[in-house]
Parts: structure tokens; C-alpha cells; sequence
């Protein structure tokens, strides 16, 4: 994945708009900081989801994590793959650890996101707020 | 433990603004106060010792009565060994564990205690028990209302009266609605099911023995609700379980029980055990704590709590439940008693129960005016029609040394259920005992 056509959220999604149809994963920094992960409960298709509304849940052998819908729209395939081998979100989160995808007004609705340089940057002050 | 002197009591008064701890109870009613007991302090240890023993001694105890009321806590033997296994120091402990993989003991008993809940239930995964059987029955709606995203849950009125209280209480403030699908000759009425139930449940929530006692023939139920994309609810009691079909054979996708037919005293208020379990499918969605099997780093077998992501410990406020314990020595003497029952036990304790049961219904019929009023298979209770008041029924009874059986009108206000009085006969109601209650309806009708 070139990460550069990716936006990224302050919740450390990344979504892929292309047209009309986006998907949504998590970020390799929020894989790494959850740790193994062991489960994996993605939203059902179908499904009308506003932005910043819980849609999955992972499980690692640390905690629970949600993942929320970075923009809103209605949810159109869900990534079985990772159902039932969530590995898959450690070692790609960006490729074969998508979570879903959804259908979205237009490719402008993910402009106020961040872009890569943006969430690099968020993800690096946190680190030294830590 | 350290009464507040008057000194603090004032200061906390000051603090909070109000001028006396009267003023500060002022809108508690009179009626529910507890009376000021006088005298208390001027007694020594052994005048409050027998005035507390004269006060137990009012209590009516089964044990030195004849029990022929059930209605969800039950009077059978409890063989010896339950005690004696449950009360060995090893597994005198407060509740699970903290440094829970320290007590492998504890985390094996409650293992093999989900294990026959599962095999008794004829279910894929049970948890290591809940505070008892109306709890577990409000925690599977949840459950259910969760797991479907969906907020209207069907309950059979046959469902125990007070558990339908509970489940009620839970639901305040969770937004899911309870219907109550109505009942048709003791049993609940199946078309009424289908005419109720859309794709807007998430779960049908029916007991079998149901509160009358009779059983319900739950055939093609599971598929009814699975159709509508809801859940199977089956409540049961297990030692029914161990002769009739379970949960799991008509195809529920939870199975709840009040365990204290096994191996549990009665008691005022508990404690009791609550029995769920469920299909695989629903494994993290359980409530309460659920204990694993494992190897530890040397490759030997050890057991842990498992799937504690679910619990409020790591969740927090979006746990499956706020319920993070178990009810384990009871959990223990359910697991003491199915061990030395066995699987031949509990059938022979079973067709007993089947047996003094028929009888005692049969007796009591033969009683002038007296009817049964439904006409259904039932296991261990029956409600028959009684010829005069059935609260004054109780009363007689009970100066005869009789406990039981309960006026259903206590429950149920449709005129129909007036005259009904629900017995129960369990494997302790001897031939001797049923002729003894023959004997005194005959005197008091």
C-alpha cells in the first residue's frame, strides 16, 4: 500500500477513499501498540455508520480496542480474512489487515483528516508527550 | 468494627447541612424504618445469644416441616459428601481468587463445574456461575439484546413471576422492552409466538417446567426464532435436564437454571447459583468469569481465567457485564453433587421426583372438590383447583406442620388462576408425607 493515498484519524484509522467506496483499517503504530491480536468483531454489511461511531473491536492479549468509522456512510464488506486469522492486522495493517469497507457520499469527506506527514507528526509529539 | 462518636455525627451533620440525623431521614416513611431495638446495650453476650436464638426459633425450617412448596427453590436430599468435600478448608475461600492462577484447585472445581453445567445442558461454553437464576435470566436478555443489536425481548408469562420482576429491574435505563406472550392451559401458547415476533427481537425467553410446573413442548421453537434472527432463551431446571430434553437438544442458544435443586439448602435469600451457558457463537459476549484450560511454560496442564476482556477489570464500562464473580461455593456443591449422583443418579433422582409428584397430584385429586387444573406433562410441581380460600389453605396447613403449596393468586390477578394452588413433591415427600397432606385437606374441606 502507498501510504501517501491513505488519511489517517486522531483514533489511528486509515481510510482509502477511491470514488465513492473506502476502506478502513487500522494503523501500523496502533497494531504495534495493541500487541498481539488475538480477535477480531467487525460491523455487519448493511449497516449505516456516522463518523466516529464504534464499529469494530479487537481483542489482544493486552486489552480491548475500538475502531471507529472515520467518516459516515453504510457498510459494505467486511474483511473475513482477519476473522478468522486477526494476525493478519500485525503483520499488514495496511494490506491484507483491512477491516472494511463502506460506501461514502464523496471523496471530500475524508478532507479533514490527516494526511501521512500530518499523522506522523501526531503520533511523534505523542510519543514525547509520553 | 468502630461506632462514629456523637462528636463525628455532629460534624457530619454540620457538613451537609442539616441540624439532626432525623431531619437528614426525613423523607424515608415511617412505615419502612427499622424500630429502635431498646434495652440492647444494657445486655451481656449471653442474653443477646438467646434473645437471637428465640428470635430463629420463629423461623419455620423445612427441614422440621413437611416442604410441599417449590415455586424456584426446592426441598431434595443432599447427600452427605456435598458438605463434607465443600467445607474442606482448600475451598474455604472468599470468592474467585484475586491472584487467581495461585488457587489451581479453585480454577479446576469451577472448570469441571462448566463442564458438566455444558454436558447437563447439552451447551458449548458456561461460565463459572452467577449470583443466581433470575440474574442469569436478566444477564442472557442483555445478553441477547447485545449480541443482536436489537431492543424488544419476548417473555413467556409461564416464566417465573419474580424473575420476570428481575429482569424488569435490570432493563431500566437499558432501553430494551419486555412483551409477555400469554399462556394457554399451563403452558405458553406457541402461535401467540409466531404473531408476536418480528425481525425488531432479540431474544424468546421460555421456561420449561415452567412456574405451574408443566412442561412445555418446545418443538420447532428454535427454528420460529431463528427465522426472525433472534435468540433461543431456554430457561430449565437442571435436574429436569438430567431425564428430559435440554436446552441444547431443542436447540437454545442459551440455557439458564437456578442450580439449587443441586446439592443447595434452602435458604431465606440465598445463597443460590446461577446457571448460563451458551453456544459457541456467544462465547465472548458471556457475562461473568469463565475459567480455561492451559499448559503452563513446563508444558504440564494448568487453568487459568480466560476471556477476561469481556470483564469490567480491562473493559470498563463496556464490559458484557457488571457482574465480574462467581458464586463458587455453591458452583462447588452443584459440581460435589452432580459428581456423586452420576449420570445414573440424577436419572433415578429424576423419575423419583416424577413419580411422588404424579402420586401426590393423583392423591389430592381423589380429595373431594379437588381438581388438577391443567392437564399437561409436569416433573415435580402441579397446580391443582382448591374448593375453598387457598391463603387460608396455607394457613391450616402450616399450623399442621405443612409448608405449601402456594396460592397462585399471589402472582397472577386473571380470575381464571384464582383457586389454583401450586404443590411441589420432590424424592423427600414419602409415601408418609403425601398421606399426611391427603389427610389434612380432607380435615380442612
Amino acid at each position: 500500500m502507498d501510504l501517501s493515498r491513505l488519511k489517517f484519524t486522531k483514533t489511528h484509522e486509515w481510510i482509502l477513499v477511491e470514488g465513492k467506496k473506502a476502506t478502513i483499517g487500522v494503523t501500523d503504530y496502533a497494531q504495534h501498540e495493541m500487541t498481539d491480536i488475538v480477535y477480531a468483531e467487525l460491523p455487519k454489511t448493511g449497516q449505516q455508520v456516522e463518523a466516529k461511531q464504534e464499529c469494530a473491536t479487537l481483542e489482544s492479549v493486552k486489552s480491548v480496542f475500538s475502531v471507529y468509522a472515520p467518516v459516515p456512510g453504510r457498510i459494505i464488506e467486511v474483511n473475513e480474512m482477519v476473522v478468522s486469522d486477526p494476525s493478519r492486522i500485525n503483520s499488514s495493517p495496511c494490506d491484507d489487515g483491512w477491516l472494511w469497507k463502506m460506501d461514502v457520499k464523496d471523496e471530500k469527506e475524508s478532507d479533514s483528516l490527516m494526511n501521512l506527514e500530518q499523522y506522523n507528526d501526531f503520533i511523534h509529539t505523542k510519543g514525547q508527550q509520553k | 468494627m468502630i461506632g462514629h462518636t456523637d462528636e463525628e455525627r455532629a460534624k457530619m451533620l454540620a457538613e451537609i447541612g442539616v441540624s439532626s440525623f432525623e431531619e437528614l431521614i426525613q423523607n424515608v416513611p415511617e412505615s419502612i424504618r427499622l424500630p429502635r431495638i431498646s434495652g440492647f446495650s444494657s445486655l451481656t453476650e449471653q442474653e443477646i445469644c438467646s434473645y437471637l436464638t428465640e428470635l430463629e426459633n420463629l423461623n419455620r425450617k423445612a427441614s422440621d416441616s413437611i416442604c410441599f412448596l417449590g415455586a424456584g427453590a426446592y426441598d431434595h436430599y443432599i447427600p452427605a459428601v456435598v458438605d463434607e468435600i465443600c467445607s474442606r478448608s482448600e475451598f474455604v475461600t472468599a470468592y474467585t481468587p484475586y491472584q487467581a492462577e495461585a488457587s489451581q484447585g479453585i480454577l479446576q472445581a469451577l472448570f469441571e463445574f462448566q463442564t458438566v453445567v455444558c454436558e447437563l445442558l447439552g451447551m458449548e461454553v458456561a461460565n463459572a456461575s452467577l449470583y443466581d437464576g433470575a440474574s442469569s435470566l436478566a444477564e442472557a436478555v442483555l445478553l441477547a439484546a447485545r449480541h443482536t443489536h436489537r431492543k424488544k425481548i419476548l417473555i413467556s408469562s409461564t416464566v417465573h413471576p419474580l424473575w420476570r420482576e428481575v429482569v424488569r429491574t435490570y432493563l431500566i435505563g437499558s432501553g430494551v422492552e419486555l412483551t409477555e406472550i400469554p399462556a394457554n392451559e399451563g403452558v405458553v401458547d406457541k402461535n401467540r409466538i409466531q404473531e408476536l415476533l418480528t425481525d425488531s427481537y432479540a431474544a424468546v425467553a421460555l421456561q420449561s417446567p415452567n412456574f405451574f410446573g408443566c412442561l412445555e413442548d418446545w418443538s420447532e421453537v428454535s427454528s420460529i426464532v431463528h427465522n426472525a434472527g433472534a435468540l433461543f432463551i431456554a430457561i430449565t431446571n437442571p435436574l429436569a435436564s438430567g431425564i428430559l430434553k435440554s436446552p441444547g437438544d431443542w436447540g437454545a442458544d442459551i440455557a439458564v437454571c437456578e442450580g439449587q435443586p443441586l446439592g443447595i439448602p434452602l435458604s431465606f435469600g440465598g445463597p443460590y447459583l446461577g446457571i448460563l451457558a451458551v453456544k459457541q457463537e456467544l462465547m465472548r459476549q458471556i457475562p461473568g468469569r469463565i475459567v480455561g484450560m492451559t499448559k503452563d511454560v513446563n508444558g504440564k496442564r494448568a487453568f487459568t481465567l480466560t476471556l477476561q476482556t469481556r470483564e469490567q477489570h480491562i473493559r470498563r464500562a463496556r464490559a458484557t457485564s457488571n457482574i465480574c464473580m462467581s458464586q463458587t461455593l455453591m458452583a462447588l456443591s452443584a459440581l460435589v453433587y452432580l459428581c456423586a449422583v452420576g449420570k445414573k443418579g440424577i436419572h433415578e433422582v429424576g423419575m423419583m421426583n416424577i413419580e411422588r409428584s404424579h402420586t401426590a397430584r393423583d392423591r389430592i385429586c381423589a380429595v373431594d372438590g379437588w381438581k388438577a387444573m391443567f392437564s399437561q406433562p409436569f416433573f415435580n410441581e402441579f397446580v391443582v383447583r382448591c374448593p375453598g380460600d387457598p391463603l387460608k389453605l396455607a394457613e391450616y396447613l402450616s399450623t399442621r406442620g405443612i409448608i405449601g403449596g402456594l396460592p397462585l393468586a399471589s402472582y397472577y390477578s386473571e380470575p381464571e388462576y384464582k383457586n389454583g394452588v401450586l404443590f411441589c413433591a420432590t424424592e423427600k415427600n414419602t409415601a408418609a408425607n403425601i398421606d399426611k397432606l391427603v389427610s389434612t385437606l380432607r380435615e380442612c374441606t
